[in-house]
């Protein structure tokens, strides 16, 4: 057969074409998202919270958790005062162990964000894999399996995670248990239902009628399109989740203090709120808002970019 | 007489980030009074923006940047929006394809209808509510005191447009505007729609312009018609003298595709190629890329000539079988 | 072992029903005397039909008469409830999973929603290539090539392979579906209302286009559709359902030239054509039923303008009255 079906010979076809070439989904993506100034603001700053908490070995002016750099002394300075040894200036004050605020709230910072990524990548497997399995199979499989998400989802978050940390004790690892159990539930959740909706839809029944087998249809097919409300379900997460854990630290319970995230800063320093040493607790809550909120507005305009009933 | 409704070279351009979009470009018709009008093209032709042009309802990116719209002696394109909100849903009705466009899932049929009625007169709950029951007996709903009561959910597809066309005609409208509102309807149902309407718009004398791709419906329904092609008007007469002796390359290619007009077992007429992309119409005559008759002079936009008298057409080369 | 004009595809007795059960708590409230009724939509009723090799059947009717339910059984995407599929004599249920496999292979289906049948984050090189690559139809060195083939086949270029669904018009993205279905060489194509969605001068190039396949390589082809002028232009035979059931059954040109039953005249008489100027329309009265809920006896005694008493209480059953003309209709007893 030389010539196409609609008439036209192949080169006309051709020259009919718009410019650009290819266009992938993600390039699509990153038009739509750009277009809110207050989105890439957000992600820049995002940036250059990250940066600081990964380089922070390296910038920052001191290890505060180094028991031979600290000095008992130089404790509770207001912000701008220099250190007697050499002058070098502690630009946020000390704490009141002695402790460079602004090195502490590095390392804070550092905690704080590896702490919430790494339990919100975690929750975020299990509770994909949980949900779409409940959704692509369906029947007593997905009850049964909801059933376990609503009672998960039942209990107060911090009630479940309090428990958790009472009997599993201190430490990075045991946190990130705890906030992995409180928060899988609404990754399934949420991927379940967008893979209810993409179940039914015509290229899922194309990819049956051509015999693929499940386990291709369920990742190849429906996880990729189910990606985005939980990237949207994700940022808005691991959010909530570094301040969970502040939260808990706050509380006393989560993280030792010789690794302290944010919250124990913030902890440690509200005894000396009244008498006026606000520095101690302010400037580490400064900073879990400025993280968490570049997250939330970087969430704000996913969840408008990937919003299909806002598109087309 | 004057028609109730005249077009005048309306242009409407979207002015989007990837470039202006002239959705509707120069187009002029009129409609009179008690008569039906169809406006046919297919995706992208511009049909569905003239009709929100004319109601007032085209949102930014888009405008109309030239023309006017003359009904009852005043020109819509200069009216405020405050004086527009006066003339829609009163003067001027609309159909939609889809009747969740006009039916509010959460509210009662008798709540709605109310609301239309004393949006644009005064009168008391009863009356509205006589008005209601009489308007769903119009459109031929059996047992309207009982449906006043329902949700829309409880109505089946044709039965809720049904609805949406008594709301249309609760106020007596001059002219309605119908968009696409048989297209997603089955056969039986369609028929009966069609039927209604047809003896709604005869006695109430309500002029009307139906905007749909198929020109079947507008064979059995309109009496003069408008085809559409990239925002553009290319053809225009009565129903008869365009579907017997169409002119333009594009409107006998449309009317040559239809399966009842070829033999069976043999391939159907087709228009090669696609509709242009509106970013990047040829230059001249739209249709060009795709006109079997096209030539060098094609490259010129041609303007609107009647060869024929009581027919329009935008073409250098209309297709003519007795030249007069 | 088959022999000429031997049926394809056979359909006996074809039942689906759909069924809402009732969850715990509905049966917890029904205990203490709560009246709730499990839901169950009849959504094809005894059908029975064969399609032969190289025929082209139409499967007409409008909402809830289940031909896309049927169309999706032949297709292997839904289970009937009950009867049998038989795809060159063997019985398509009986199968082991393997055979069954390769079998149902040879049946595709092309979609009505050219932008929902298309996977929005794969290209059209995977699109079309996933399936001859899994089942081993052709080699990954040898995908190309056959890309390129099955692609010119369809009126598609080449060298769109790389490009997204996303990025085609209506038109182009039902070609791209249907090189996808041709690229597992089939031998049945099942259309589900395939140009519906399409505008008129793309829908004549998409049935031009199944034309020419059919010629080509001598594919069978079952076409769903409420266009009746569709169904017309290209059907060998045509099959009309009502509600689920079968309502006739005669080539194409008995039935649109004489159509037996109230239903199919109804259908014919409505549907507007171009030729009908200005017509004064007198539809069939009244809605169609819902499935949860049909009438009783034959069920489209309540909109037949010639309804008889024995309409109202017993079924018609499908009966022969002419040389391949089928017809379910009680009016057809009385002339014998």
């Amino acid at each position: 057969m030389t010539e196409l079906a609609n008439g036209l010979p192949l080169a006309a076809v051709s020259a009919t074409e718009k410019a650009a070439d290819v266009e992938t989904p993600f390039q699509r993506f990153l038009s739509g998202y750009c277009e809110s100034k207050v989105a890439i603001g957000a992600f820049f700053g995002f940036l250059v919270v990250l940066f600081l908490a990964l380089a922070c070995p390296w910038i920052s002016p001191t290890n505060p958790y180094d028991l031979m750099q600290v000095d008992i002394m130089e404790n509770r300075l207001p912000p701008g005062s220099a250190r007697y040894s050499d002058g070098m200036i502690y630009w946020l004050g000390t704490d009141g162990q002695g402790r460079d605020m602004l090195s502490g709230i590095f390392y804070g910072l550092r905690t704080s964000l590896f702490v919430g990524a790494m339990s919100g990548v975690i929750a975020l497997m299990l509770g994909t894999t949980v949900g779409l399995t409940a959704a692509y199979f369906g029947g007593r499989v997905d009850t049964v399996i909801m059933r376990i998400v609503d009672l998960q989802l039942s209990f107060p978050t911090i009630l479940v995670a309090l428990m958790l940390l009472a009997i599993l004790g201190q430490g990075v690892d045991k946190i990130i248990i705890a906030l992995v159990t409180v928060q899988w539930a609404y990754y399934a959740r949420t991927i379940r239902s967008q893979a209810l909706i993409e179940r039914r839809r015509e290229y899922i029944e194309a990819a049956q009628c051509l015999a693929l087998g499940h386990r291709r249809i369920v990742f190849r097919h429906l996880l990729p399109n189910c990606m985005p409300p939980l990237i949207v379900v994700g940022t808005v997460q691991v959010a909530h989740a570094i301040a969970l854990e502040a939260t808990l630290s706050f509380l006393g319970l989560g993280l030792p203090p010789t690794e302290p995230s944010l919250g124990l800063l913030i902890a440690n320093g509200f005894d000396y709120m009244l008498s006026g040493r606000y520095w101690i607790s302010f400037y580490p809550g400064v900073a879990l808002l400025i993280a968490i909120a570049t997250i939330n507005l970087m969430g704000d305009q996913l969840r408008d970019v990937l919003n299909p009933r806002l598109q087309k | 007489m004057a028609a109730t409704l005249s077009v005048e070279n309306l242009n409407t351009t979207f002015f989007t980030k990837a470039g202006e979009v002239k959705a509707v470009d120069g187009v002029s018709f009129e409609v009179d009074k008690g008569k039906i009008l169809g406006l046919v093209g297919e995706s992208g032709s511009g049909k569905t923006v003239t009709g929100f042009s004319i109601l007032g309802l085209v949102d930014p990116p888009g405008r109309i940047v030239n023309g006017r719209i003359l009904f009852g002696g005043e020109d819509l394109v200069q009216l405020s929006e405050e004086s527009m909100r006066h003339i829609r849903g009163k003067r001027i009705s609309t159909v939609f394809q889809d009747p969740m466009m006009t039916l509010n899932p959460v509210l009662r049929i008798d709540t709605q209808m109310i609301e239309a009625l004393l949006a644009h007169e005064k009168m008391t709950g009863d009356a509205a509510r006589q008005r209601a029951r009489d308007a769903l007996g119009q459109v031929g709903i059996p047992s309207p005191d009982e449906r006043l009561k329902a949700y829309p959910h409880q109505f089946s597809g044709g039965m809720r447009q049904r609805v949406a066309i008594a709301i249309a005609l609760l106020h007596r409208p001059e002219l309605i505007i119908a968009d696409e509102p048989t297209t997603a309807l089955d056969v039986t149902i369609q028929a009966q729609i069609l039927f209604e309407v047809q003896a709604l718009c005869r006695e109430s004398n309500t002029a009307m312009i139906w905007i749909t791709h198929d020109l079947s419906v507008v064979a059995g329904l309109a009496d003069d018609i408008c085809v559409m092609y990239a925002g553009r008007l290319v053809e225009t007469g009565t129903v008869d003298g365009v579907l017997d002796n169409p002119l333009h390359p594009y409107t006998r290619g449309l009317i040559g595709s239809v399966p009842s007009r070829n033999t069976r077992g043999r391939p159907l007429n087709q228009i090669p190629g696609m509709t242009p992309s509106m970013l990047s119409l040829p230059k001249g005559c739209a249709f060009r890329t795709r006109c079997a008759v096209a030539d060098g002079a094609c490259e010129e936009q041609p303007e609107i000539t009647a060869p024929i008298d009581g027919r329009g057409v935008r073409c250098f080369h209309p297709h003519m079988d007795n030249p007069q | 072992m088959t022999e000429p004009n031997a049926p394809l595809v056979g359909l006996q007795n074809i039942t689906k029903r759909f069924v809402k059960s009732l969850d715990l708590t509905t049966k917890l409230i029904n205990l203490v005397g709560g009246n709730y009724r499990e839901e169950v939509v009849q959504a094809v009723d005894d059908v029975s039909f064969t399609i032969g090799e190289g025929e082209v059947v139409g499967l007409v009717g409008e909402s809830g008469c289940g031909k896309s339910t049927i169309g999706r059984m032949v297709a292997g995407i839904l289970e009937p409830t009950a009867g049998a599929i038989q795809y060159r004599g063997e019985d398509l249920l009986s199968l082991p999973k393997a055979k069954r496999r390769s079998v149902s292979l040879k049946s595709q289906m092309i979609f009505q929603d050219p932008f929902a049948s298309l996977n929005p984050r794969m290209r059209v090189r995977d699109i079309i290539g996933e399936a001859p690559v899994a089942h081993k139809i052709v080699s990954s060195d040898e995908l190309d090539d056959y890309l390129d083939e099955v692609m010119n086949l369809c009126g598609l270029e080449p060298g769109f392979k790389r490009r997204y669904a996303h990025q085609f018009s209506g038109g182009q993205r039902q070609r791209i579906g249907i090189a996808r279905a041709l690229a597992v060489k089939p031998d049945f194509l099942i259309c589900d209302e395939a140009v519906a969605a399409l505008d008129v001068s793309i829908q004549a190039q998409i049935l031009n286009l199944f034309m020419d396949l059919r010629k080509e390589l001598g594919l069978t082809y079952l076409l769903i559709s409420h266009d009746l002028g569709v169904v017309e232009h290209l059907s060998d035979r045509v099959v009309i359902m009502y509600l689920g059931r079968l309502v006739e059954v005669a080539t194409a040109e008995d039935l649109f030239r004489d159509p037996n039953h109230p239903y199919t005249k109804a259908l014919l008489e409505e549907v507007p054509r171009i030729d009908n100027r200005r017509r004064n329309f007198a539809p069939v009265k009244g809605e169609i039923p819902s499935p949860i809920d049909p009438p009783s006896g034959c069920y489209f005694h309540p909109r037949c303008p010639h309804a008889t008493e024995r309409c109202k209480t017993e079924a018609p059953v499908l009966k022969e009255i002419g040389p391949g003309r089928l017809s379910a209709c009680h009016l057809n007893d009385a002339t014998g």
